[in-house]
């Protein structure tokens, strides 16, 4: 059993579990799945899990999830198409997760970012404090204004 | 009354290197990343549970900053490790260590004991180094 290895070891099992989250997270795990990458019983693998990361194997799950939706919505991909590309199966539950773990719907969170986007490409020199700005010399370009 | 820090730079030999390593292998977020003109770009990105500090991974370019030789001396200090920029913070030293690890980051130190706590030292891409250390309340 994992508790009876040097301490080692189980980290790295537990940062495989990690890591395999990290690379599959748009695929349909389950914490079965997850739990056999680290060779541990799905109850010792939880609490071992939350205890590293203060998130159980679930939570990290979709935290990543909505973590990859909010670069993607960011990227102008449409709102079905993040769904169902990061691992949700439906729009309407990941509009609800979407929105309890950032604060806005997917639709608002993407006007925003396009709104922002849209200033960083006509006025870029807003986004950079003048401390840094004027040291590079970008202050004396009045496109950047 | 100075309350918070939300801008810190850092000298990268190369952003698109370093734009790779902060983002997918610390696993920081970008801020903002905006051309600033030809060859010119500010690009900061900011630790995943502290998304107001921006850090910002400037270019060493000769130019207003660096006059002459500066620009050259710069890249051959940084590229030599002279500069520590700082501590970050993780939830298990000992998790993060091995994680890092894997993705392919140069550790100076593996977590080790000290009179303060744990700690490791690893170095970016460029040669900048880093402590790295545990949350205080960890067991």
């Amino acid at each position: 059993m994992a508790g009876q290895l040097p301490k080692i070891y189980v980290y790295r099992q537990l940062v495989q579990a990690k890591l395999f989250i990290d690379e599959h997270y748009s695929a349909n795990i389950n914490l079965d799945e997850i739990a056999d990458v680290a060779f541990f019983s799905k109850f010792h693998f939880t609490r071992l899990f939350k205890k590293t990361y203060d998130y159980t194997p679930h939570q990290y799950l979709t935290r990543v999830r909505i973590d990859r939706a909010k670069e993607l919505l960011s990227s102008d991909m449409s709102i079905t198409d993040t769904c169902f590309a990061v691992g949700f199966e439906s729009i309407s539950s990941f509009t609800a997760l979407f929105k309890r773990y950032t604060g806005s719907t997917p639709s608002g969170f993407q006007q925003q970012k396009i709104k922002r986007k849209q200033e960083i490409a006509t006025t870029p020199v807003k986004f950079v404090p003048n401390c840094f700005a004027s040291q590079q010399g970008w202050t004396e370009n009045s496109n950047f204004q | 009354m100075i309350t918070r820090m939300n801008h810190v730079s850092i000298f990268v030999l190369d952003q698109d290197s370093a734009y790779d390593f902060y983002v997918n292998k610390l696993g920081f977020k970008v801020h903002t990343d905006a051309s600033m003109g030809p060859d010119m770009r500010w690009l900061t990105v900011c630790p995943p549970e502290q998304p107001d500090l921006e850090i910002s991974l400037m270019s060493i370019q000769e130019g207003m900053m660096f006059k002459g030789d500066a620009a050259a001396q710069m890249r051959t200090m940084v590229s030599e490790g002279t500069f520590g920029f700082g501590v970050f913070e993780c939830n298990d030293l000992m998790a993060t260590y091995e994680e890092l690890k894997a993705k392919g980051v140069e550790f100076k130190k593996p977590p080790t004991k000290e009179f303060y706590g744990y700690e490791a030292l690893f170095k970016d891409d460029s040669g900048n180094w880093f402590s790295l250390g545990q949350k205080k309340d960890k067991k």
